[in-house]
């Protein structure tokens, strides 16, 4: 059994906080905490969570552009740091990302044919060539965009468009892995479907894992084979998509699933629906004991006081929660 | 429709002029606004559902023209006086942003701001408005809402500053509110609460115009459906019509390129082919021609009317599903 | 690297600008005529006219002085084209030192942050506090009044500012997506700096260029005004303003000659400016 491709484990991040009195200690944000993933190759896992959960900053630890101050993130089983630039060099190759905002993530100066060659010159050293141009037009028509596109500039293009040559540029190494930071987020609902059928295609052709950010759980359901909760930091469920999908074991995931709209009049509720989860994202994180605790209707004495463990609830699903095995007290069922 | 609608647009059209030249960001569009009712407008970037409503309320860029009409209660809106307009604006009909910051004044106490919408226009006496503005915020669901009253914009969360918004819109008690992507930037927990806000809101008699992209919010609160493409209605139904079996291609594909999260779904999602036209894009006949699957010789040639029905209008040359006539 | 796209949308901007167009025009004109000027007149730059009585004449078309002469007999016409083109030079070339040393070290401190960035700019800072006037008068006074230190001393300062204001864009450039993703890609700093951080900022690095033109021409004219600009025989606006202000009473055109050439000159570099700016600015509807 080879290594997966990706293995966390206990990955920490956090930035100082904004104030600072002069010569008081540190304050801390935790952005992560004590997080564990593994994506094997050709697999897909899908990150959900809301605003302030750490799922972009988790990205960013994995890509390293961020320190951890805990934990080790290891990429086919060598470990990743920041002061080790040969390591890095060689995880590049192998390990890229599409951002959320499709014009934000393209050079505006730079024609997009000369973003993606830019990809080839830092991660394979091939200068400009008749050979570097050929294979610029081959991923951009394997993106689906006309390789005369690749003259144009970013403000010359929609965002569907932008987004294909932000892809082209992650792919033409052929990664083992991209990383897709909200990447289908900013574009129309018929554009994210073409992108979303892209990377699913791009994946199974070349044999790509995918790490798939997301706040829209349908996309998530769609396109990963596993799916991993964030809230706060903290990792509170992960397993496979129909296990976490159809049995949710962790209170904030079953509310997260019930709050999403689906567009179909008759599963809307005829009568006002229950109070979904009091409260905000996005608060700062409890002292002690159950992250989740302040917003959880079945919070008891032991959250407040423990932080549960992940603990298997199914064949490789696990969840953060003292009372998943109790029968659910909220009438919102699982879909 | 029986009673008279409460806001009746007809053929309104709103151009821009840029340095590339004339722009039409909505062409002829036509519908009514029931009392009481809450129509979804929906359309992807570039279908001018902002830009219509906008347009209404006299709250365009400056290079925008408009040709056509909009009566809210028999009183024509375009072109009317800003005097005229703010007669009605933030009185009888209140809008609501997708970015609640535009709405809320930075320097401001929140209580400051709902008080000012009754105390600007002479409605209610301080003692009054105080009163009315903690009713405001506890019926729209803030807990606490002594000390909101005193806090500042920043000090909110995105989706506590949505519920400020819309209660400082719901103060003078309108009759229209109009909702411009109100949830499209709130996580989705805090969305189920705004929606909830809403639909109570709602309860009161209030009508509502939600204008979003996403059809999941539209099923759970509308009454009545118009879709837009490309500055056109396409289709107007009602909500379970459309959903059931939508007569536009274009509804029909976009229903089918929402991912669903019932469904167990694995393979391609059905996408449409292509995009929308450019904003200044001049198109000869139906603008979804060149995406559309039903596409025949006339689409290409000739841009299709909204044709009303009994209970739906549609604009194409090949429905799905053609309208029954009005008896 | 092409930049076809960004530029010629620019241009086109600036082309429907018109009082950019025409300050260019006029511009351009300018530069032409203290180009040629000189070499088209049948005086030289310190030739005196002893024909005249009293020496000091104004301007006449008969006697070929179209300008009038200074006090000591010699041309205005050459003198103030040949001085324009001193004050152009002075101007271009310190406002080009400025801008080669005020973008690097400005893109260098934004892009790297922190503890770097708080010694460069610390530097700067240290640098903007000293009496900038006495750093010149100084040099001079050791160095001698050439040319050369002239428009080195004001580069020399000139580049604080630049530095700053390049610093704070490349600040916000550092946060954009696509800087994110050239460190993905592996790109060391040095590369990201050159290829993504100072394309990026031209906008704005050219915008304040033509506007520190004008700036740097009034300072060199007051450091002529202050007996410290240009030697003899060249001369500069600058010093040709001084010396007509000791005149204004009897002569009053060797004041208003040189003085209306600098203010058409500042005026057009100004509007220039700010049409630059305005056509750069992608934010136009």
């Amino acid at each position: 059994m080879s290594d997966p491709l990706l293995q966390v484990s206990g990955l920490g991040v956090r930035f100082p906080a904004r104030r600072r009195r002069f010569g008081a200690a540190p304050q801390w944000l935790t952005a992560l905490d004590d997080v564990h993933l593994e994506i094997e190759a050709g697999r897909s896992l899908g990150v959900v969570g809301e605003s302030g959960c750490g799922k972009s900053t988790l990205a960013r630890a994995i890509l390293a552009l961020v320190d951890p101050h805990a934990g080790e993130i290891r990429w086919r089983g060598a470990a990743v740091r920041r002061s080790d630039p040969a390591g890095l060099r060689r995880m590049r190759r192998e390990l890229q990302v599409v951002f959320q905002d499709p014009f934000g993530s393209l050079d505006p100066r730079m024609s997009i044919g000369e973003s993606v060659a830019e990809a080839l010159d830092a991660l394979e050293g091939l200068t400009e060539s008749a050979a570097v141009r050929a294979r610029v037009a081959a991923v951009l028509e394997e993106v689906g965009l006309d390789r005369s596109l690749a003259r144009r500039y970013p403000h010359e293009l929609s965002g569907g468009q932008c987004q294909r040559a932000a892809i082209a540029r992650a792919t033409v190494v052929r990664p083992r892995l991209l990383i897709c930071d909200e990447a289908v987020s900013a574009l129309d609902v018929s554009v994210q479907a073409q992108i979303v059928n892209l990377l699913s295609a791009l994946s199974a052709r070349h044999g790509m894992a995918l790490m798939f950010i997301s706040h829209n759980l349908a996309v998530v359901r769609h396109l990963c084979d596993e799916v991993l909760v964030l809230y706060l930091g903290h990792v509170v469920e992960r397993g496979p998509r129909e296990s976490v999908f159809s049995t949710p074991r962790h209170p904030y995931t079953r509310a997260l699933l019930a709050a999403v709209p689906e567009p179909d009049p008759a599963s809307a509720p005829a009568t006002e629906p229950i109070d979904v989860v009091p409260g905000r994202a996005g608060a700062a994180p409890p002292d002690r004991g159950c992250v989740f605790q302040s917003r959880c209707p079945r919070a008891d004495a032991l959250c407040a006081s423990q932080s549960p463990a992940l603990v298997e609830a199914g064949p490789a699903h696990v969840t953060a929660c003292h009372h998943w095995q109790a029968p659910e007290a909220w009438p919102v069922g699982p879909r | 429709m029986t009673a008279a609608p409460l806001l009746s647009i007809r053929d309104l059209s709103v151009d821009f002029v840029t340095p590339r030249g004339r722009v039409q960001a909505v062409r002829e569009a036509s519908l009514d606004v029931a009392a009481g009712e809450c129509l979804a407008v929906v359309g992807e970037s570039g279908s001018g559902k902002s830009q219509l409503f906008l347009a209404c309320l006299g709250l365009l860029a400056a290079r925008g023209t408009t040709r056509g009409s909009a009566c809210f209660r028999g009183q024509e809106l375009l072109g009317a006086s800003p005097a005229a307009l703010n007669t009605v604006r933030g009185t009888r009909i209140a809008m609501v942003f997708q970015d609640p910051m535009n709405a809320l004044t930075p320097h401001l106490s929140i209580g400051r701001q709902l008080g000012e919408v009754l105390l600007d226009r002479g409605l209610a006496s301080p003692q009054q408005a105080h009163e009315r503005s903690l009713a405001a915020l506890q019926g729209v669901g803030l807990a606490d809402a002594e000390a909101r009253l005193r806090q500042y914009p920043h000090e909110l969360s995105g989706g506590q500053r949505q519920r400020v918004a819309i209660a400082m819109a719901l103060m003078t008690r309108p009759e229209l509110l109009i909702a411009d992507e109100p949830t499209t930037a709130l996580d989705v927990t805090v969305q189920a609460q705004v929606l909830q806000v809403l639909r109570r809101a709602r309860r009161d008699g209030l009508a509502m115009v939600l204008i979003t992209h996403d059809l999941g919010v539209v099923a759970g609160i509308a009454d009545r459906v118009a879709i837009m493409y490309a500055g056109r209605i396409v289709e107007i139904a009602p909500v379970r019509e459309l959903f059931a079996a939508p007569a536009h291609p274009y509804a029909a594909a976009l229903l089918e390129a929402v991912p669903r999260l019932s469904e167990a779904s694995v393979g391609r999602l059905r996408s449409i082919e292509g995009q929308p036209p450019a904003p200044g894009e001049i198109v000869q006949g139906c603008a979804f021609a060149p995406r559309c699957p039903d596409v025949t010789a006339i689409c290409r040639r000739e841009a299709p009317a909204l044709r009303p029905g009994a209970t739906r209008a549609v604009a194409c040359h090949v429905p799905r599903i053609r309208p029954e006539p009005d008896s | 690297m092409s930049e076809g796209g960004l530029w010629s949308e620019a241009a086109r901007r600036l082309r429907t600008n018109r009082a950019a167009v025409v300050a260019g025009g006029v511009l351009v004109l300018l530069v032409l005529a203290s180009l040629l000027a000189p070499l088209a007149s049948r005086h030289a730059i310190d030739q005196v006219d002893w024909t005249l009585s009293p020496l000091a004449s104004p301007p006449s078309l008969a006697n070929g002085h179209w300008f009038g002469t200074d006090s000591n007999g010699r041309d205005l016409f050459v003198r103030v084209w040949s001085g324009t083109q001193v004050s152009l030079l002075v101007a271009v070339l310190a406002t080009l030192v400025s801008l080669a040393i005020g973008v690097a070290w400005g893109a260098t401190a934004g892009y790297l942050g922190g503890r770097v960035d708080d010694w460069m700019m610390r530097f700067v800072d240290v640098l903007y506090a000293l009496p900038y006037m006495f750093f010149v008068i100084i040099l001079t006074v050791v160095f001698g009044r050439s040319l050369w230190l002239i428009f080195l001393a004001i580069g020399a300062v000139g580049w604080l500012t630049m530095a700053r204001i390049v610093r704070g864009q490349a600040m916000a450039l550092r946060q954009r997506e696509f800087v994110a993703a050239a460190i993905t890609l592996g790109l060391p700093a040095h590369r990201i700096i050159a290829r993504h951080i100072v394309p990026n900022v031209l906008g704005t690095v050219v915008v304040y260029a033509t506007l520190t033109v004008p700036q740097v021409i009034l300072f060199e004219s007051f450091l002529s005004f202050l007996g410290l600009g240009v030697q003899e025989p060249l001369t500069s606006l600058g010093r040709l303003v001084a010396e007509g202000a000791l005149e204004m009473e009897t002569a009053p055109w060797q004041l208003l000659v040189p003085s209306a050439v600098l203010a058409l000159l500042l005026l057009c570099l100004n509007f220039l400016g700010d049409g630059l700016r305005d056509a750069l600015d992608p934010r136009t509807d």
